[in-house]
């Protein structure tokens, strides 16, 4: 499956009056019904949504219920790798994922901002259709508001998610043992980096592509082979370093990770270098760390790198004793250091 | 990635420290000039591989931690100007002014923005015609040919609606007035390499003489920093005191002349305030009078007539002492306790260069209660 599906800029256009998107079409009279109708139903074209109602309705089946919910407010909106469409299906259901969920339904509300271009609009919403799609998630029931010209960044989108955890599944920082190995999915800091060079429009040797992709079917696979998941987190903003600085604090353990395993590739740190970013902060949109007892770590490595997405897959550490706390770093020199929590983020450095 | 990993190489990296502790017989306190060597220094934990003999102490090449109060203040007041658009690069945002900082004058609604270059700057002003950019020009002689350049460029050009707030500092008068300090207890320096790299050695070449000081012009990575190290302690060991390079992989002894014939065609020294040591005589840069109409200060005298030209700082703050070598950040009563990044007392905890900030990140803040 090709997850960095490029966006097509030749989608054809809706019929719609006018080009950009008018106050009226959030006022809920007939433009808004019109910019329903053309551009959502259009592209997300699920029976449920064509009711139209203010709710979706499903029937559930056994297990628990997952329940999640995230904006997104990525700029620019499209970037190497994704769009703020695709962003905000894979962000949903990686939120489920890390749950040990099988994500089902979403749904998707817009803020879209005065003079937005409807094509522009089409466009997310496309990729958003098609993100879905190939996550076997449906979108289920939405919401849309316009602002005033000035008051949005062109389009906001919330997605708030349901799954269904299988039953006997748990998954939580609070089933995490010392002596559990961590492992990561992947190469690390490529979304980060991909939408800040195409924010501040600097030209980056290499073509840094963002990581944005669904890794639900990562874990069930883990959870398909009796891998018995302690805890799963997704690495978005903050990155690993701020991912396992969470763990330990609620999980009540230390975590000590080996530098020279974790992945990242040599455009990502050449970049990084060059901003005085450190990889381990920035934000990943397709990458997760799971603890795993160290019996099965190396057999759970093997089933995520068979998928596309996790083929990177990697053990990078493990989980110190509840006498420990915090994040320590193993260097490349075999010193160590605190692996800290940052006060927000990262600030490229003067020279 | 090649140039990088060469140069955190461990097998490399052991081997030169196995060779300071077989040089080193006697204690020898070496001060590293930059920040980021410091950074450099604690984030590969290099302290943990030198012999207990030799003792690393941080220097003042933290360009953002010795911008004065007064200096801050005022890129504040600009800010706060509606019709100025404050250009800064990203770790002077936090740095505490005398009643707040930049990022609390960017949420009082100032027209704050970060810029990785005063090209960026200077297409800004371009853009946006009927705002006034002004740029906080930081940094060392490595920043002030961009500024330069940006300066020139506008002129150029006839961009008129452009101006640089000039806080720009040099290392060798600053590396003089350490040294002929009492109580100086650097024994050898580790010169910056990026400075360098611009300016060139020779100008090192008197203070090692006139001091009987080994200055040893250093890189950034793990293997650069522990190779000057061991030609500082050799040279000590050996009784002599002369500038070696052990950066000549950017570094030439005469620079980079081109950038230099760009500063000295804008700038010219003046004396200058650093934040914690106080005034050090021709150690900064300023517009010439060629170029003065582009000196936010000249351009915004009324406005910041009344901003004062003192700056209040922290009286508990030990930053001044830090930057000169005198303490490490963990002997400051405050570290980690009353100031942290969330609440920096000075600036050395929030720069990207600053030594306190690297300990809190890379030590921990328990280091403090050890």
């Amino acid at each position: 499956m090709t997850y960095h599906k490029p966006v097509e800029p030749a989608c054809p256009l809706p019929k719609m009056q006018g080009d950009t998107v008018q106050l009226a079409h959030g006022g809920g009279g007939r433009l808004m019904q019109n910019l329903i109708r053309d551009v959502f139903v259009r592209s997300f074209g699920d029976p449920l949504s064509t009711h139209l109602h203010d709710g979706a309705t499903w029937p559930v089946s056994e297990g628990t219920v997952a329940f999640t919910t995230d904006s997104y407010v990525v700029q620019p909106l499209c970037f190497p790798g994704g769009d703020i469409g695709s962003l905000a299906v894979h962000g949903t259901v990686n939120d489920l994922a890390m749950c040990g969920a099988r994500p089902l339904w979403l749904s998707a509300g817009f803020i879209l901002e005065e003079g937005l271009s409807i094509a522009t609009l089409q466009r997310v919403v496309d990729s958003m259709a098609q993100a879905a799609r190939d996550a076997g998630v449906s979108i289920v029931t939405g919401d849309t508001k316009v602002v005033d010209k000035g008051k949005g960044d062109g389009i906001f989108i919330n997605t708030a998610g349901i799954g269904v955890v299988p039953a006997g599944v748990i998954v939580g920082p609070r089933r995490i043992r010392p002596g559990d190995a961590i492992l990561v999915s992947g190469d690390l800091g490529s979304h980060g980096i991909a939408v800040l060079s195409m924010r501040e429009g600097l030209a980056l040797a290499g073509n840094i592509v963002s990581d944005s992709a669904p890794v639900h079917r990562v874990v069930a696979d883990l959870l398909a082979h009796d891998i018995e998941i302690h805890c799963l987190r997704d690495l978005t903003r903050g990155g690993l370093a701020s991912a396992l600085n969470e763990i330990a604090a609620v999980a009540g353990v230390g975590i000590s990770v080996d530098e020279r395993r974790i992945p990242v590739r040599d455009e990502v740190r050449g970049a990084c270098e060059l901003l005085g970013l450190d990889p381990l902060y920035v934000a990943n949109e397709g990458r997760f760390a799971a603890f795993i007892p160290e019996a099965q770590a190396a057999r759970a490595v093997a089933i995520m790198r068979g998928h596309g997405v996790a083929n990177a897959a990697v053990r990078i550490g493990g989980v110190m004793g509840h006498e420990s706390s915090g994040v320590v770093l193993k260097t490349v020199l075999g010193t160590h250091r605190v692996l800290d929590l940052l006060l927000g983020e990262q600030l490229p450095r003067i020279c | 990635m090649k140039y990088v990993d060469e140069f955190r190489d461990r097998d490399h990296a052991e081997t030169l420290a196995k060779a300071i502790t077989a040089t080193a017989t006697k204690p020898w306190t070496i001060m590293e000039v930059c920040g980021g060597q410091t950074h450099s220094i604690v984030r590969f934990g290099l302290d943990e591989l030198l012999p207990k003999t030799v003792t690393l102490v941080h220097g003042p090449g933290c360009p953002v931690c010795v911008t004065p109060v007064a200096l801050i203040d005022q890129a504040i007041r600009l800010a706060s100007i509606p019709r100025v658009t404050l250009c800064t690069f990203g770790d002077m945002l936090r740095v505490p002014g005398s009643r707040q900082d930049l990022f609390a004058a960017k949420a009082g609604g100032g027209d704050v923005r970060i810029i990785y270059s005063p090209l960026d700057a200077l297409r800004l002003a371009q853009a946006l015609p009927n705002r006034e950019i002004v740029c906080f020009a930081v940094g060392f002689e490595t920043t002030a040919p961009a500024f330069a350049m940006a300066v020139q460029q506008a002129q150029s050009t006839g961009i008129k609606n452009f101006s640089l707030l000039v806080a720009h500092v040099l290392v060798p008068p600053a590396m003089e007035a350490m040294l002929s300090a009492p109580g100086c207890r650097v024994q050898g320096f580790l010169a910056a390499g990026h400075v360098c790299t611009v300016m060139g050695y020779e100008e090192y070449e008197p203070l090692a003489a006139r001091y009987r000081v080994p200055i040893v012009v250093t890189g950034f990575e793990p293997v650069d920093i522990l190779e000057g190290v061991l030609m500082a302690v050799a040279q000590l060991e050996e009784g002599r005191a002369v500038v070696e390079n052990q950066y000549a992989r950017s570094v030439h002894r005469l620079g980079n002349r081109q950038a230099q014939a760009l500063v000295a065609a804008v700038f010219a020294p003046a004396s200058r305030a650093w934040r914690g040591i106080g005034a050090i005589p021709l150690s900064g840069l300023t517009l010439n009078l060629t170029y003065a109409k582009f000196d936010a200060a000249l351009r915004f005298q009324k406005e910041l007539g009344d901003c004062d030209t003192e700056g209040i700082e922290d009286s508990t703050c030990q930053s001044g002492l830090i930057l000169q070598g005198l303490c490490k950040p963990t002997d400051c009563e405050a570290f980690g306790t009353r100031c942290t990044p969330e609440r920096p007392l000075g600036a050395p905890m929030v720069s990207s260069e600053g030594a306190c900030a690297a300990y809190y990140r890379y030590r921990g803040h328990a280091m403090h209660e050890k």
